[in-house]
């Protein structure tokens, strides 16, 4: 086999399998769900056209030459997009070189490893456009729609973020590798990929707050100061903004650049990516951690299992990584607390509904941990407890997590306004107890480090879990304000809640 | 169900999922025995072993666990027993130290017991430099030794093992082998399913081969060959005759 014939094989073979990966995270593992799966995935995609119809509608007519302002709001729009993908792509990468998978057979090969790694950068560079075009198709089809032809070009602006994204993502990971090794690369890549996701916007928030006094960033973004520090509008920095309104030369610039990246990426480090492959596989048999030495402790069977969860909770990365963009999200509202707590500002009213939708985004994280994610099924199930116990103290710790993440943001707001703290309080419960019931309605046995994948076990599950934190956080804001509103908002998402165990699998 | 001194006592074990699994299985394992079943792959000896274990509820039959009603008593069926599978479940994140604490704790045992017995087992299975490190970076054989010894921690009267020397070195097998007999001679009584029909034939009182979710013979070794009436063959002589003629009919 030549070369050129060996690599297009390769090529194919990567592309089939990250084809079946992604079907499987589709269909959750079950071929007959495939019809099911395209179905819901186009409704989804259809139903995507809504929100982007509210957020990006009335800039279809937009027309170059922009002034500053405009061109400050569009590029901060695709540089927040961009760190997303970066995020992602970090993430992917990471996992690439973590998975052992089929890295024993590729290195056993007789294959030129430089040329497969170089397909192999390839391909998680296509992957993360993929992804990319897919979430972004809804937005650019509005524009389309709204603002003709000419805003086909967000298309080549997505591919040429997605390239300079992948490959910006495997220069840093391997140079995590080659700058901290292998034992903390993982960690430290996982937790740098959290901040980037949420960093710009938290960015943009906390500036907001500071010289605003309001968690609207588009209020910083808009603002005179901002456009005076700004360069001239025919600086290439507008580039990503004015080849997304049709301007073809900087377009063809933007793609020729995320080639360039990309390419040299794959030509500096395609070598570098098998050794670290190899480092991170020799990591599994030789990284270990030690404990700290203690005696056992006593307690009742319930105390055991529950110790045993809260220590699983705190030494889980991958639990860090999804949890840490909540919880980052969490750092705007607290800071326009410390900001309003004297003059109990109209804009406090906002914290209500982040602290709530967090409660219930973590709490399902959380729950799908201690009660699907169980490691040992076998040892806990043959241990002389009733199942109804072990689910109760699983429970136990889900619901004491969250309360003493949340205890001291609600005591906080408490001193500011105790009305809107018992208001929250309570609605931070509510979706906490409803995140963590869905996923003890829908639980399923897997592996904790199955945790990026637990959406794919049941799309209702997953559906169900936004919408009742939505939900639950939209009801606390509206009872704040409106309180009759806030009233009906909370019938229909405990409906939603009740509609959701009828449908859930029934157990003996 | 009739008390006597049998440790484990099945009878009319049935389960079914697309094809019958074990069929009408009746099975007596006297206290203080170490009993070895055997059997193809696909024969049922897992489904029947975790159907004891309760972690399979069976169609029809009844379990009794030193003449405890397993179905209708698991808990106090479960305090006198352990489960030990063949692909070995652990957790990544602890060390063989805290995940004997914790076995310790669920079967409610005080830690001035557990916490003795516990770096005893360690140092026997060869763990104790590995104590206090996390078994995220384990061999499958030493993630088997640390399951074995979570099985041991907490004492109990019945232990059950699916394939404990799947993926275990000769030094590792010899630890575990020596150690499970050791808690024979001290009373306790041993149910293991093997491929090894060496180890069976070695260190086994009784074997039960068991095909097509039937029991198709039972005994000694000796017992074994008199009912097939090959005198002088070995263990597995006999298991391929008596698998085939099962098959055949």
């Amino acid at each position: 086999m030549s070369s050129a014939t060996a690599l297009s094989w390769f090529a194919r073979h990567e592309l089939r399998l990250a084809w079946r990966e992604w079907f499987a995270m589709m269909t959750g593992g079950r071929r007959k769900r495939a019809r099911a799966a395209m179905i819901g995935l186009l409704f989804f995609a259809a139903l995507l056209h809504v929100p982007a119809w509210a957020v990006i509608g009335r800039f279809a007519d937009l027309q170059l030459p922009l002034d500053k302002s405009s061109l400050i709001v569009i590029s901060a729009t695709i540089f927040l997009a961009w760190t997303l993908m970066l995020s992602q792509a970090i993430e992917s990468v990471t996992r690439v070189f973590y998975a052992r998978a089929d890295l024993d057979l590729i290195m056993s090969s007789p294959a030129t490893l430089a040329n497969l790694f170089s397909v192999r950068i390839a391909a998680i560079a296509l992957t993360v456009t993929m992804m990319a075009l897919l979430f972004s198709t809804p937005f650019i089809d509005v524009l389309v729609f709204g603002g003709g032809a000419r805003w086909l070009a967000a298309f080549g602006v997505v591919i040429a973020m997605g390239l300079s994204a992948a490959a910006i993502a495997i220069a840093v990971t391997i140079l995590l590798f080659r700058l901290i090794g292998p034992a903390r690369t993982r960690f430290v890549a996982q937790i740098l990929a959290a901040i980037i996701g949420a960093g710009f916007v938290i960015a943009l928030q906390v500036a907001a707050i500071m010289s605003y006094g309001t968690l609207s960033r588009f209020t910083i973004l808009t603002s005179g100061s901002v456009a005076d520090y700004a360069p001239d509008v025919d600086s290439f920095w507008w580039w990503p903004a004015r080849a997304t309104m049709g301007d073809s030369e900087a377009l063809l610039l933007l793609l020729a650049l995320g080639l360039v990246l990309l390419g040299s990426v794959m030509a500096i480090f395609s070598g570098r990516f098998a050794d670290t492959a190899i480092d991170a596989a020799a990591y599994g048999t030789s990284g270990r951690r030690r404990a700290k030495e203690r005696p056992f402790r006593g307690g009742s069977r319930q105390q055991a299992l529950r110790r045993k969860e809260f220590t699983l909770l705190w030494r889980d990365p991958w639990l860090i990584s999804q949890t840490l963009m909540q919880l980052l999200y969490l750092v705007p509202p607290a800071l326009l607390l410390w900001r309003s707590f004297a003059d109990s500002s109209a804009a406090l009213t906002l914290i209500t509904p982040v602290i709530v939708m967090a409660a219930g985004q973590l709490a399902g994280g959380l729950a799908w941990l201690t009660i699907s994610g169980e490691d040992a099924p076998d040892l806990v199930a043959t241990a002389p407890l009733t199942p109804s116990s072990v689910i109760r103290a699983k429970i136990e710790v889900v619901l004491i997590a969250i309360a003493v993440i949340f205890c001291p943001l609600v005591a906080a707001l408490a001193f500011a306004s105790p009305f809107q703290a018992a208001v929250s309080a309570g609605a931070v419960i509510i979706s906490a107890a409803s995140a963590t019931a869905i996923q003890l309605w829908f639980r399923v046995q897997a592996r904790r480090s199955q945790f990026r994948r637990r959406q794919t076990s049941s799309r209702l599950a997953t559906f169900a879990e936004a919408f009742s934190s939505i939900g639950w956080a939209a009801s606390a804001a509206l009872l704040l304000a409106l309180p009759i509103a806030g009233l009906i908002s909370g019938l229909i998402t405990a409906s939603l809640v009740a509609i959701t165990w009828k449908f859930s699998p029934k157990r003996e | 169900m009739k008390l006597d001194n049998s440790a484990l006592e099945v009878l009319g074990l049935t389960k079914r999922f697309d094809r019958l699994a074990v069929d009408n299985l009746d099975l007596t394992i006297h206290a203080g025995e170490f009993y070895a079943l055997v059997g193809p792959n696909g024969a049922g000896k897992t489904t029947t072993l975790r159907m004891v274990a309760g972690l399979l509820r069976p169609d029809t039959g009844a379990v009794s666990i030193f003449g405890i009603d397993a179905l209708q008593n698991p808990v106090a069926a479960k305090q006198v027993m352990a489960w030990v599978s063949d692909e070995p479940m652990i957790y990544d994140k602890l060390t063989p130290l805290e995940y004997l604490e914790f076995v310790a704790g669920l079967w409610g045992i005080a830690p001035s017991v557990s916490e003795p017995v516990a770096q005893e087992l360690l140092s026997s299975l060869g763990l104790e430099p590995h104590r206090h490190e996390r078994c995220e970076g384990f061999s499958k054989g030493m993630r088997q030794k640390v399951a074995l010894a979570g099985a041991l921690v907490h004492d109990p009267r019945l232990i059950i093992l699916d394939e404990p020397l799947t993926g275990l070195d000769a030094v590792s097998a010899r630890h575990v082998k020596s150690l499970l007999s050791d808690r024979v001679r001290a009373g306790c009584t041993v149910i293991m399913t093997t491929h090894i029909l060496e180890v069976a034939e070695r260190m086994a009182d009784r074997i039960g081969v068991i095909a097509s979710g039937r029991l198709v013979a039972e005994g000694t070794l000796t017992e074994l060959r008199q009912q097939n009436g090959r005198a002088d063959t070995s263990l597995e002589d006999l298991f391929i005759a008596l698998v085939t003629l099962q098959e055949a009919a």
